[in-house]
């Protein structure tokens, strides 16, 4: 029976919205590669295909997640 | 000659049981009874080796044993006797959790007051022993992802796409020179030691054969598909924070550039994956086949069980001021790589 492809190539040409996963708890999941602009004006670049912002700014490689938000106990 | 001429050397024997799998592999005598198997220390040097012997037919062979002995029926009931005998004393020493859900959170939470391996190198580990410590572990990282590579057909939907992409990114992301065995390899060289693949082989302990065993049991049997995602997950989610003081460890020690950079890609490379694998293959892998949480969480708590055991062999060893090893390392390799 004739059937539509999950995604068209049409589909994949036309560049949907960019999806960020949020959590309450964690980091921020990105699609890469990103640029990321800081505070004091300099900029950072991770070209793996997905990427983990830290929210907590308790990271140490800031603003890459480096799971300094666990629970600590 | 379908030998593997490139393979690692066969090691020595530890007992009758890797003795005689030995000698099998090079028809040089009998295999061992299944039911010796029974009879052995699940956990000692024997089995592991014996066990060792036959998983190292799906990854790189051995030199000068023939390729086809992979698919032997008679090596392969021996093997499928050295498993159980693993496997059940697996399930009885990990009477694990009351559910998946608790076995992650336990991993999510980190000590304040750490006692393992990494924390203590990272405050008071001297450089021979990250030697050693990367000698031990590079039965592991020099086939870094094989194992979890067999997982991939066994799984479908958002399962596989999320762990095809994280293994894709173990491999390099099709660079070569960002291939993550590779990058250890780059480790091995700062700290003066032989990349050869299973070079240090007979100096491993058994404690480090069972680890790398339970990766390859759980990879190479689909009805273990959820113990091996598990298992990953395991590993991904502890791995940031034990690779931030190893690379702390490196960098107070003087390791060297690349020993350093090989754990710092791995906090932040695995603050990703540990995201993708509890998101998207155990969430996808349970969508698809709920059935499987308990294996994950056994999974997940065979990994820790065997980790603390060569942690507490580790810290016995060193605090005792003894070698880890079962064979020193060579005074040529103890010149550091300039």
């Amino acid at each position: 029976m004739p059937n539509e492809p999950s995604e068209s190539a049409e589909d994949a040409r036309r560049a949907p919205a960019r999806r960020i996963t949020m959590q309450r708890q964690g980091p921020i999941l990105v699609d890469g590669p990103v640029e990321v602009e800081l505070e004091d004006g300099t900029t950072v670049a991770s070209d793996r295909w997905r990427v983990a912002l830290c929210t907590c700014r308790r990271s140490r490689r800031y603003p890459w997640c480096d799971t300094s938000h666990r629970k600590r106990v | 000659m379908d030998d593997d001429r490139r393979g690692p050397q066969l090691p020595p024997a530890r007992g009758p049981l890797s003795a005689a799998v030995t000698a099998h592999l090079l028809d040089t005598g009998p295999l061992p009874r299944p039911a010796d198997a029974g009879a052995a220390d699940p956990y000692g040097d024997d089995l592991q080796l014996a066990l060792y012997l036959c998983y190292e037919l799906h990854y790189r062979g051995w030199a000068g044993v023939a390729a086809g002995r992979e698919w032997d029926p008679d090596l392969l009931r021996v093997r499928a006797a050295l498993e159980d005998r693993f496997l059940t004393a697996l399930r009885a020493d990990t009477p694990g959790h009351g559910s998946l859900d608790e076995a992650l959170g336990e991993l999510l939470v980190e000590p304040v007051d750490g006692s393992g391996v990494s924390h203590y190198l990272r405050d008071e580990g001297e450089l021979w022993q990250l030697r050693e410590y990367a000698a031990q572990r590079s039965l592991y990282h020099l086939k870094e992802a094989d194992p979890h590579a067999w997982v991939l057909p066994r799984l479908w939907g958002r399962a596989k796409a999320a762990m095809a992409a994280v293994e894709f990114d173990e491999y390099g992301g099709g660079r070569a020179a960002r291939v993550h065995a590779r990058l250890f390899a780059d480790l091995m060289t700062d700290l003066g030691l032989d990349t050869t693949y299973g070079r240090y082989l007979d100096a491993a302990s058994a404690e480090v054969l069972a680890t790398v065993n339970m990766m390859s049991l759980f990879g190479l049997h689909r009805s273990l598909r959820g113990a091996l995602v598990g298992h990953f997950a395991a590993v991904e989610i502890t791995s940031s924070p034990g690779s931030r003081r190893l690379a702390e460890a490196m960098r107070r020690t003087g390791a060297g550039r690349a020993a350093e950079f090989f754990y710092d890609e791995h906090v932040e490379a695995d603050a990703v994956h540990e995201q993708v694998v509890r998101h998207e293959v155990i969430a996808g892998l349970l969508e698809e086949e709920p059935h499987l949480a308990a294996d994950v969480a056994f999974g997940i708590d065979a990994t820790g069980f065997l980790e603390d055991r060569l942690g507490g062999r580790l810290l016995a060893d060193w605090r005792a001021g003894r070698s880890s090893l079962r064979v020193p390392l060579a005074s040529a390799e103890t010149v550091p790589a300039s």
